[in-house]
């Protein structure tokens, strides 16, 4: 069979399950085995693309090439670690009380959902298609935040859905600017919306129109990814909902989101014949950079602050696309797999540290080295890993990403320099005594998973040691891609 | 004087009147009006698809002016006020800046809406080109009545109104979006407006009012 | 050279606005009248008021000034000249060229001012009281009446009254977003230049918030009559703008003498219908707060400039 159509069909399929069983004893076990038939048709796909290069699957409306199946797999990956991590992190918060069943069903029939909606962003070729999976995707997350019901929680929840609403809109409004300067060109057919075809008739767009669609696709897009000023949501977000919800909207969500203004920045580039849309992306990532980077020593809840760490994270990556050229995107895509894997990775830790002590504030967390060896060495490793310390995968691309910045557009680099200056000490200042320190915490009732935590942290290491060439390869077709 | 064709001054005259009833809804203090003016608005878009379907004989586009006037003027509106019943909205809604001020800075953004689209619209080879420039106005309208408005469920009418402006531009500039697409948008709205209906339920059980300034505490501080 | 024909219906313009603006004000009386369920007051009212009070004899306050018995002259010498200059019947007026629409602007600004003085003269507390609600009220109406006349004006390319109205009423049939936007916002302008419900009310003397009587509770006799009758003309005049501006139909053109005459009833229908459109208004809205007028004006004010610029955006493109 298609791997393709498995990879979206099992998500889909397996959501609905879950939604018309209910919670049962088997629920979390079908959750995790949907997520690894998800990854495995993913792999398949991946190896088949690999393989013999680039297809299209329903007529022309889907298309997967280099750029997206990379995505694709990460995605994948980290969905079938988080569902792992997320069967005894749930159970546990059942057993705490804070959850009821039917919102345990809620979450594993929405995880399902929301994995099938970014799977459907990531392949699709029509550029309306993809608005809909990323308002979709927001659809199906917004209940997840709010899941513990607590004023808080609606409160994120709320700000999420509205921010993101309004952020999607922005971006429907560019998608619209960028039908209607296709259409001139490629006819009144349904085909004007698809990538394929715009990206060969990209040097015959009006570059008036795609100046302005790029600047509303980009606010719009770059809301969801967390570009300053519109971030608001994300810290919030990741705060108050459930720990794997966290790990995949910092992990998976913002990629995608990410994804989204790579493909639009190939058709506006095309376009202008200019950087301006490059330029614009600079200047918003190097923004949020800062801003987060400013923001993070302020925070006193753990999951905020790591929050903030993906928005700084994000303006650093889109800062490198906004550069450009194969160099920048390579490392720019090397990142963004780094960042998605150590972050869902701190995740996992921090999820298990804060159910052990019963609280997200970073001053009652003290100590997790004795209460549990193998989280603490998680969070320290991890948060080692994303403040950009060799040898772990982080430290080659944010190398890159400044040497590059270095060269082309020097003024960048002090700022970049001071914002992970001070991200690094507001973060590691704040980690170290939560792993050293006295505690008083007590066992969970459920053994936490760690195996996804140290899986996801070898992997960044060994990628930081060595990258295959074969994943070489593939980054540099898919950074050559991007242009 | 130009002998503009009677259908795109028609065209024309609806967007106008969209963008009239966008003012009315940032000037308007009551939920239940502020729901029938959504639902006037969603039925002017509903004519003027309905305009260019019969002028252009696209047929995707009766289908949109169909499940425009179901969804906008009809089935919407409907839910929203059932929510406001079940609720017990209470009916005067405080805006946060006076509305001369929110009119003024309305003014101004549809000046800035109206120059931004100016030179697109020039290039379009629709007969109604200048309604982009409304629909963007339309747009940023909404936007300012979601930021001015405290209670949740005006927001959400600001954000339907949003989807609106959206709509407005993608019939009456490029005469529609393939059927996809525009399937798949309505099908989001629905969902949204859904989802959001759970929602409020939820806020209400929690903090007995649907003023979205008991929802301030989450800040960087 | 002007020819007869014009010249008597320039006249006849003048006289039928000086005999039907006391009858339009008691046809609109009588309406309310009957909107609220009160035994209407006769129709001709208003000719016995003014009969009236132009028998009785004028009591001056102490320390009145000149200015003061000049005013209600110049209040009516205003209103004359505008009813003289809008095309009520034909459009081939002699004292057109005189003033354009923005001077006409200029007329009734030059009667608020007046009469706001006299109001301020005598030093009474509820004189100068309604001359500075007047003085508020006609800060924001003027800049709206200004810019609806700017939408119109860019419609006919001119800002004569007479080739306002040649332009509008004889063009192609075309529908203009930009004039219902006018239309809508003269009509909030109207209404509070006329001291009519949402902003004043014109029955009472008894509330706090009056404006427009507020200010002549001074007069008495003649000068009273003058006042009132001056108040009727510039309703009068205000209507034959709106007509002029909105629904020109009908209005005579020039050298003409028999559309002159078919014009008439014409007119007189249209106001009718004005007056109890009016009235209707009147009855169902609330008179606002002081405190809201400059709401009420500023949407006046905001749909004006929506209406120019719809006019700039959607029709001046060819």
């Amino acid at each position: 069979m298609d791997p393709f159509i498995l990879m979206l069909a099992i998500p889909l399929v397996s959501g609905a399950l879950l939604t018309v069983a209910g919670e049962r004893a088997w629920a979390p076990n079908l959750n995790i085995l949907a997520s690894l038939g998800t990854f495995l048709a993913a792999a398949g796909l991946t190896a088949e693309i690999v393989a013999s290069g680039p297809r299209f699957a329903f007529g022309e409306q889907f298309f997967i090439d280099s750029l997206n199946v990379f995505f694709v797999a990460l995605t994948a990956f980290v969905g079938l670690t988080t569902s792992i991590f997320s069967g005894p992190y749930m159970a546990n918060e059942a057993a705490h009380g804070r959850l009821t069943k039917p919102r345990l069903r809620l979450y594993k029939s929405m995880y399902q959902l929301f994995m099938f909606t970014m799977l459907v962003a990531l392949t699709t070729n029509n550029l309306g298609i993809l608005w809909v999976a990323m308002e979709a995707a927001t659809l199906t997350t917004v209940l997840l935040v709010s899941l513990y019901r607590t004023p808080a929680s609606l409160e994120a929840a709320w700000k999420y859905f509205i921010l993101c609403g309004v952020g999607i809109a922005q971006a429907l409004f560019g998608t619209i600017l960028l039908y209607f300067a296709a259409e001139r060109i490629l006819g009144e057919s349904g085909n004007a919306l698809l990538w394929t075809h715009l990206v060969s008739a990209k040097a015959f767009l009006d570059p008036n129109i795609m100046a302005l669609s790029f600047i509303f696709l980009l606010v719009g897009y770059g809301t969801k990814v967390g570009l300053a000023p519109l971030h608001n949501w994300l810290p919030d977000a990741h705060a108050e909902g459930p720990t794997p919800v966290s790990a995949v909207l910092s992990g998976l969500l913002l990629n995608v989101a990410l994804y989204a203004i790579l493909r639009c920045k190939v058709l506006a580039d095309g376009a202008i014949h200019s950087d301006f849309a490059g330029n614009l992306m600079m200047g918003f990532g190097l923004f949020t950079l800062l801003l987060a980077a400013f923001f993070l020593s302020k925070q006193k809840d753990v999951k905020r602050m790591f929050a903030y760490s993906s928005i700084e994270h994000m303006g650093l990556i889109t800062f490198a696309f906004g550069m450009g050229g194969a160099v920048a995107n390579f490392a720019g895509l090397l990142h963004m797999t780094m960042h998605s894997l150590t972050k869902s990775a701190i995740f996992f830790a921090v999820g298990h540290a804060t159910q052990k002590v019963g609280t997200q504030m970073m001053a009652d967390i003290r100590g997790l080295i004795r209460v549990n060896p193998l989280i603490g060495w998680g969070l320290l490793l991890g948060t080692l890993a994303i403040l950009g310390m060799p040898p772990f995968g982080v430290f080659a691309s944010e190398f890159m990403i400044l040497t590059h910045a270095m060269k082309h557009h020097a003024w960048a680099t002090p700022i970049m320099l001071l914002a992970l200056g001070v991200a690094f000490a507001a973060i590691f200042g704040k980690v170290q005594p939560m792993v050293f320190g006295e505690t008083k915490a007590k066992r969970l009732p459920h053994a936490p998973a760690i195996t996804p935590v140290f899986v996801h942290l070898a992997l960044v290491l060994m990628l930081g040691l060595y990258i295959p060439p074969y994943l070489t390869r593939w980054f540099e077709e898919a950074a050559r891609m991007l242009g | 004087m130009n002998a503009t064709p009677l259908f795109a001054q028609l065209i024309n005259l609806f967007a106008a009147v969209i963008l009239l009833l966008s003012f009315s809804m940032l000037a308007q203090r009551r939920v239940i009006q502020l729901i029938n003016l959504f639902a006037l608005q969603g039925f002017t878009l509903f004519l003027s698809t309905l305009v260019v379907a019969v002028n252009t004989g696209q047929s995707h586009l009766y289908w949109s002016a169909g499940l425009t006037l179901a969804l906008k003027a009809m089935l919407l509106p409907w839910i929203l006020h059932r929510l406001v019943r079940q609720l017990q909205v209470k009916s005067e809604v405080e805006p946060l800046v006076n509305i001369p001020t929110t009119m003024l800075i309305g003014i101004v953004l549809v000046m800035i809406s109206f120059n931004v689209a100016l030179p697109i619209s020039q290039l379009s080879s629709a007969i109604a080109r200048g309604t982009l420039g409304i629909a963007l106005a339309v747009v940023m309208l909404a936007f300012l009545m979601m930021i001015t408005r405290r209670k949740a469920i005006t927001q959400v009418v600001g954000f339907l109104s949003m989807e609106n402006g959206l709509f407005l531009a993608a019939t009456s500039a490029t005469y529609g979006m393939p059927m996809v697409v525009e399937l798949g948008i309505a099908l989001d709205v629905l969902v949204g407006v859904i989802i959001l209906g759970v929602f409020f339920f939820q806020i209400r059980d929690q903090f007995d009012s649907l003023d979205i300034h008991h929802m301030e505490r989450l800040k960087d501080n | 050279m002007i020819s007869i024909a014009a010249l008597i219906g320039q006249v006849f313009a003048i006289v039928l606005a000086l005999a039907l603006a006391p009858l339009l004000t008691g046809w609109v009386n009588q309406w309310r009248a009957w909107l609220q369920n009160r035994s209407a007051p006769p129709l001709l009212q208003p000719y016995y008021t003014l009969h009236k009070l132009f028998h009785k004899d004028v009591v001056l306050a102490h320390g009145a000034s000149p200015l003061f018995r000049f005013a209600p002259f110049i209040m009516f010498g205003c209103m004359l000249l505008a009813c003289g200059i809008i095309p009520s019947l034909s459009t081939d007026l002699p004292f057109a060229p005189a003033a354009d629409a923005l001077a006409l602007v200029g007329v009734f600004g030059l009667a608020r001012l007046f009469i706001s003085l006299a109001a301020m003269d005598i030093g009474t507390s509820f004189g100068t009281l309604g001359a500075r609600r007047e003085m508020l009220v006609g800060f924001l109406a003027e800049p709206a009446l200004l810019i609806i006349i700017f939408t119109v004006a860019m419609i006919a390319n001119s800002t004569s009254l007479a080739t306002i109205v040649e332009t509008l009423a004889y063009r192609e049939f075309a529908i203009y977003p930009s004039l219902a936007f006018a239309g809508i916002a003269f009509t909030f302008v109207s209404f509070a230049e006329n001291a009519r419900v949402p902003v004043d009310n014109p029955a009472t003397h008894l509330e706090l918030t009056m404006i427009h009587e507020a200010m002549i509770l001074e007069y008495s006799g003649r000068h009273l009559a003058l006042i009132e009758w001056a108040a009727s003309l510039k309703l009068y005049a205000y209507s034959c703008l709106g007509i002029a501006l909105f629904f020109p139909w009908g209005i005579g053109e020039r050298d003409n003498f028999l559309a002159l005459v078919a014009a008439i009833p014409l007119l007189l229908l249209k106001l009718g219908i004005g007056g109890m459109l009016l009235a209707i208004i009147e009855t169902i809205n609330a008179k606002v707060r002081i405190f809201r007028v400059p709401e009420f004006l500023g949407t006046a004010f905001l749909l004006a400039v929506l209406g120019l610029l719809v006019r700039l955006l959607l029709e001046v493109r060819a």
